[in-house]
């Protein structure tokens, strides 16, 4: 057991799930400081908590930039963040001064794909409708064509992007009779064999789908590639849903999709900005279901996430390998 | 006169919405008489203006036939066209009189058909199992996950400012991935459930019955357990049952006491299998984490009711057959099994009185 002068200094900037704090504290050599609350540390307090810190264990809300490296000093040799995303480091800096970097990828495909099909059943069932209806007294009785959606029986499923999370949503449709999985990308590949899938143009997978479902990454190429011209091209019957990153769409040529009937409904999950202001034009469309970006929401994952963020700190701390670590 | 004019109209496949219904009655008088209960979807309304077999009144409404006009118009018809908001009872038979021999429901249900007068009479019933499975399991499991992931919380939230940046525990769910999911009633629905829920990782899929049913378990590998046990340990119970006197207010607080705090309740079968006071009890105290129901009762649920108050309770109107191509492909089935019926010819989908 280390004396209270050998123990590491370590800023926890949030109140992160207690299996990730256990492994903390159990350890033995931290000298924990945490902003225990459920909101973000504000700049200020950061500044200061990071002060002296051999490791810092962040989130993707706390922007980790120079001036926090300067505030932190020369003792700050991991930062380890609870999430896959790491636009919020400074990775430049990071790299300069030989800090480690453990993240969290993996861990979420499961939520993050069980999410988007939740998100596609909502939207093409009307489910949001559907509840609205039921609590404003419009459900009268059973009606033959009332509520009417799209069902995926029989359709053609297209998804942008087959990488980790890709096929893992293509799988969970595979038994809901879809008839044809097509997919689009920088190339083939072998993985799709499992799920049937049909590697196609772009334009093809945009204008044969039933369900277009955008899985990708977020790069240059991908930026703003859901625009007027490529919703012109979908079925004026189809769904599109999107849980990958909000800039990869055109807000406002979505808006005039939906509004005008030249796509059927669509399904989000992530916006530009997060969060979306309440007046914005999409959250008045009865065609449009937006969600605050919950895709990894599950105890059981922010649970995973916490742990593995937590045993990656430690790692990196006593000079070992992490669990998974941030190739900069 | 008339007929050979409605002969020409047929050889020219004229439009069948321009003729009107009691002009076909008035040129085919002795065609058998059908009416039909609601406007029903325009793939089996097509079938049964094209048939020439017969001649048809309709309640050209989406809204139910009142009752007193329903007895009304049922007078010596031989065929009726209903869906499951009819009560097809003795009164019902008695004011249709001994011409009756079909009737055809729109629904996989048969709840509202009194089987034993229905049998008296020697009618012959047809429904439309099979051609809805498939909606309605994907509507089960759209209405679990909506529930599980609190999709209906998040949407309010998104609407009405709630969302803030991003926590680490905020609107949490519980994930299929290593789950235990219990059936209650594993057929054709039941067992199309499972099948979608199996690539979700699910861990184990149990269920219960009035007998094992190998068959269907087998193919989804469910272990055939005994009610209690289904309670305690199923992550996710869907109840997927028919409402039979048995199964009558099955899922009570003896049920609802012994799940897991964690669990998930849906309930895409039919009402009556749900007490409803004890739910909300049981939804209201944390004795169970969350409910879907699809199907309530009755049916509409009145606004003023208890469970709309709940955050962890996700209602919808009785939409789990609710897809163009499901409604159409109903419709089609139901006027098929009437045609069928009538002509004395095996229906496509007769019910086994």
């Amino acid at each position: 057991m280390q004396s209270a002068q050998q123990l590491v200094k370590v800023f926890v900037t949030r109140r992160i799930p207690q299996d990730g704090m256990k492994i903390l504290r159990q350890a033995g050599m931290c000298n924990l400081s945490v902003w225990d609350s459920d909101e973000p540390v504000p700049r200020a307090e950061l500044l200061k908590g990071v002060t002296g810190a051999h490791g810092l264990v962040c989130l993707l809300s706390d922007r980790i930039d120079t001036e926090v490296l300067d505030a932190a000093g020369p003792n700050l040799k991991v930062i380890s963040t609870m999430s896959v995303g790491f636009d919020h480091l400074a990775m430049d800096e990071i790299k300069k001064r030989g800090i480690r970097v453990g993240y969290t990828p993996d861990v979420l495909t499961d939520a993050t794909a069980e999410l988007t099909v939740a998100l596609l059943l909502a939207t093409a069932r009307r489910l949001p409708e559907g509840v609205q209806e039921v609590k404003s007294g419009g459900w009268s009785t059973w009606k033959p064509l009332w509520l009417c959606g799209y069902g995926l029986s029989g359709s053609t499923v297209g998804v942008l992007g087959l990488g980790r999370i890709g096929l893992a949503i293509a799988r969970r449709l595979m038994p809901f009779g879809v008839k044809r999985l097509l997919y689009t990308g920088r190339g083939a590949k072998p993985e799709a064999k499992e799920v049937e899938g049909e590697f196609v143009p772009l334009d093809t997978l945009v204008s044969e789908s039933d369900f277009v479902i955008v899985s990708c990454s977020l790069t240059p190429d991908t930026q703003g590639l859901c625009d007027k011209a490529f919703f012109s091209k979908m079925k004026s019957s189809a769904v599109f849903i999107n849980t990958s990153r909000g800039t990869v769409v055109n807000q406002e040529d979505l808006y005039e999709a939906l509004s005008s009937g030249r796509i059927a409904a669509a399904g989000l999950d992530v916006t530009t900005p997060e969060p979306l202001p309440t007046n914005h034009p999409l959250l008045t469309l009865n065609n449009c279901v937006i969600l605050p970006h919950i895709g990894s929401a599950t105890y059981a994952t922010r649970g995973t996430m916490a742990e593995l963020t937590a045993n990656n700190l430690l790692a990196g701390l006593t000079g070992v390998a992490m669990p998974t670590e941030l190739k900069i | 006169m008339w007929s050979s004019r409605l002969a020409v109209h047929q050889l020219q496949k004229f439009a069948a919405a321009q003729l009107t219904i009691s002009t076909m009655q008035r040129a085919q008088s002795t065609l058998p008489r059908v009416y039909v209960t609601r406007s029903v979807p325009p793939d089996g309304l097509e079938i049964l203006r094209n048939s020439g077999q017969v001649q048809f009144e309709m309640w050209d409404s989406d809204d139910p036939v009142p009752r007193e006009e329903l007895l009304k118009r049922v007078k010596g018809i031989d065929g009726l066209l209903c869906v499951l908001t009819e009560k097809i009872d003795a009164e019902l038979l008695d004011a249709a009189g001994p011409n009756l021999r079909v009737v055809s429901t729109m629904s996989v249900g048969y709840d509202h058909l009194s089987l034993s007068e229905l049998k008296k009479r020697g009618i012959r019933v047809g429904y439309t199992p099979d051609v809805l499975t498939d909606a309605v399991a994907e509507l089960t499991v759209a209405l679990l996950l909506c529930t599980s992931r609190r999709l209906t919380e998040a949407t309010h939230e998104a609407k009405t400012g709630g969302w803030g940046t991003w926590r680490t525990l905020w609107l949490c769910g519980y994930e299929l991935a290593n789950s235990t999911v219990g059936i209650m009633g594993l057929g054709r629905i039941g067992l199309a459930i499972a099948e979608r829920l199996k690539p979700f990782k699910v861990k184990k899929f149990i269920y219960t019955d009035v007998a094992p049913r190998p068959e269907l378990a087998n193919q989804i590998q469910a272990e055939y357990v005994s009610m209690d046990e289904m309670a305690k340990q199923s992550d996710f119970l869907v109840v997927c049952c028919a409402l039979t006197p048995e199964t009558q207010g099955i899922c009570n607080k003896e049920l609802f006491s012994k799940m897991k705090k964690t669990s998930i309740f849906i309930n895409t079968s039919r009402g009556g299998v749900v007490n409803q006071e004890d739910l909300y009890d049981a939804l209201a105290t944390g004795q169970i984490a969350a409910a879907g129901l699809d199907v309530t009762v009755p049916e509409p649920l009145p606004t003023s009711h208890p469970l709309f108050s709940l955050k962890n309770c996700v209602i919808l109107p009785h939409i789990a057959s609710a897809s163009f191509t499901t409604r159409n492909a109903m419709s089609s089935l139901a006027t098929n099994n009437l045609l069928a019926g009538l002509r004395g010819n095996a229906m496509e989908k007769e019910l086994k009185l």
